[in-house]
């Protein structure tokens, strides 16, 4: 299989390996000494690191600067990308900062609505939307343009992602949103944290029915719970989050103390249960604020060592 | 219509507590269907204004007048030989009319009874929403006659995004979102076909990203 980037992930997903990625959040000030050692902790289990652009809408150090931390270590960072915030100019911009640092992964997100974070009497900008940011990158890449119709020099070489929600509602757009993201270009999409397994399945396989999982890597979100309490909020609190009864009735029944374990067991099983499932390219490990579980998670599931590929 | 809500009264207050003559400015259009700023509202400020400042001791003059309209030159008119015996007016027309007051009337202070909240609908008495955000390229025709512009937290073209959640937005459980409704209307449209299509960037130029806007039509000018 081709690969169209210099990109480490689409070599791996080309090759016809299982990737794993995983994500880590820069912090609330500017001392970098977090961002890398989150980075040095993951740096063997995963494939790719990406940074998240100001999550729940909370003001952070910005995604760029932590990725460039991160690629200046010789790990490979993928730059997630809000409309929240930026203009068309801004984006655009951006993703020429990052391609100067050769970095060469991007995923592409509206971004949670800034009433949830530290701003909330803040303005939002959302100037193009975030399968119009997928277009925005391909065109800059495969065009070698601007959206403005310029040339740019030294285009960038972006492998180009999304986020999708198989939990989110109405379920029956679902897949046609994938298509659409599909036909706006993305090439990897990282999915929401999986717990209803079920669903998840379903929506594979509507995926996969359509040929869509032929023309797009889809790497399945996982989650580890640390405790019932997280799974309740997750259940309760996060947006197009699905934890069944049957997930809190588990974590519910295990002694508090055990309630982490419990809660990386699930997360392996998870990822035991999909690694066969036709359709799923990889692991997309979201530890929140748990980044050192993410080596045992992986070796658990059978996933380290992870493949070299040729830089 | 353009949906206003009533400013708290203390803040009014605060705005005329300086002058002697006030005139409580109402007007007859889309003010007072959301019961604003039409005449019953301009009587009802009128009197507690009143009874505030005789409670206070001071000695304050305050007289009510609503116009047809003060978004036109013709109604606003029909005050200037009367504007001189105030100190101050106070429009409860929306922000347009108070603009246009004020450009009119060069030298004289007008304040806002109304905070100007947006384009939209009576859903009944007592409830309105936003529909309109006057982007200046109307995109109804292929959205199903659901604005996802108005409607959408994000304003997402190509929505819904991953926090719609039972047919409600992340952003607040009383909302609907509107991709839900885009897409229940394009399923009773037969048209679920349509939502596959990309919606390309949008030109902003029309919208208040141009800088102020104006409609030209040389044909009816006079």
């Amino acid at each position: 299989m081709t690969t169209q980037t210099p990109s480490k992930l689409e070599k791996i997903l080309a090759a016809g390996h299982l990737a794993v990625t995983s994500e880590v959040g820069p912090p609330r000030g500017s001392n970098p000494k977090h961002i890398e050692e989150k980075g040095r902790l993951i740096k063997d289990y995963v494939d790719a690191i990406n940074i998240t652009d100001n999550q729940t809408s909370v003001t952070r150090m910005c995604s760029l600067a932590a990725c460039i931390r991160l690629k200046l270590m010789g790990m490979e960072p993928v730059l997630q990308m809000v409309t929240r915030d930026r203009n068309r100019i801004a984006l655009q911009s951006d993703i020429l900062g990052a391609a100067s640092f050769d970095i060469h992964n991007i995923l592409c997100l509206s971004g949670d609505h800034q009433s949830f974070g530290d701003c909330p009497t803040g303005q939002n900008v959302h100037d193009i939307d975030s399968i119009q940011l997928i277009q925005t990158v391909r065109h800059m890449r495969d065009d070698g343009k601007f959206l403005g119709g310029a040339d740019i020099d030294r285009p960038p070489r972006m492998f180009v992602g999304a986020a999708e929600n198989p939990f989110a509602d109405p379920f029956e757009i679902r897949v046609p949103r994938l298509a659409k993201k599909i036909a706006a270009g993305v090439e990897f999409i990282q999915t929401q944290c999986i717990f209803n397994l079920d669903k998840f399945e379903l929506w594979v396989k509507l995926a996969r029915e359509r040929g869509l999982t032929e023309k797009v890597h889809i790497l399945a979100g996982v989650t580890p719970l640390k405790s019932v309490g997280m799974a309740r909020y997750m259940k309760n609190r996060v947006p197009g989050m699905d934890v069944p009864d049957d997930v809190i009735k588990r974590m519910a029944g295990t002694p508090k103390e055990k309630q982490p374990e419990e809660g990386l067991t699930i997360c392996v099983e998870t990822i035991e249960r999909l690694k066969s499932l036709a359709g799923v390219h990889g692991f997309h490990v979201m530890a929140i604020e748990w980044e050192e579980k993410v080596s045992e998670i992986v070796k658990r599931a059978g996933l380290y060592p992870r493949p070299a590929v040729e830089s | 219509m353009i949906v206003a809500d009533r400013k708290p009264i203390e803040e009014i207050i605060q705005q005329v507590e300086a002058h002697r003559n006030v005139l409580i400015l109402g007007c007859n259009e889309c003010v007072t269907v959301c019961e604003a700023g039409g005449k019953k509202e301009v009587g009802i400020l009128a009197s507690a204004l009143r009874m505030y400042f005789i409670n206070n001791g001071k000695d304050m003059r305050i007289d009510e007048i609503t116009l047809e309209r003060q978004c036109d030159h013709e109604y606003l008119e029909e005050i200037r030989d009367r504007i001189d015996r105030y100190d101050a007016v106070v429009s409860l027309a929306c922000g347009v009319g108070v603009q246009f007051m004020a450009e009119k009337y060069l030298s004289k202070p007008v304040y806002p009874g109304v905070n100007t909240c947006f384009l939209g609908v009576t859903e009944k008495r007592g409830l309105w929403t936003e529909r309109c955000q006057a982007c200046g390229q109307c995109i109804l025709a292929n959205t199903a006659g659901i604005c996802p512009i108005s409607r959408c937290a994000k304003r997402i073209l190509n929505g819904p995004c991953g926090g719609s959640t039972k047919g409600k937005c992340e952003v607040n459980k009383d909302l609907d979102c509107a991709w839900q409704l885009i897409v229940d209307r394009l399923k009773s449209l037969g048209r679920m076909d349509d939502y596959e299509k990309l919606f390309s960037i949008k030109d902003w130029s029309t919208d208040r990203a141009g800088g102020p806007r104006k409609v030209v039509r040389e044909d009816v000018q006079i």
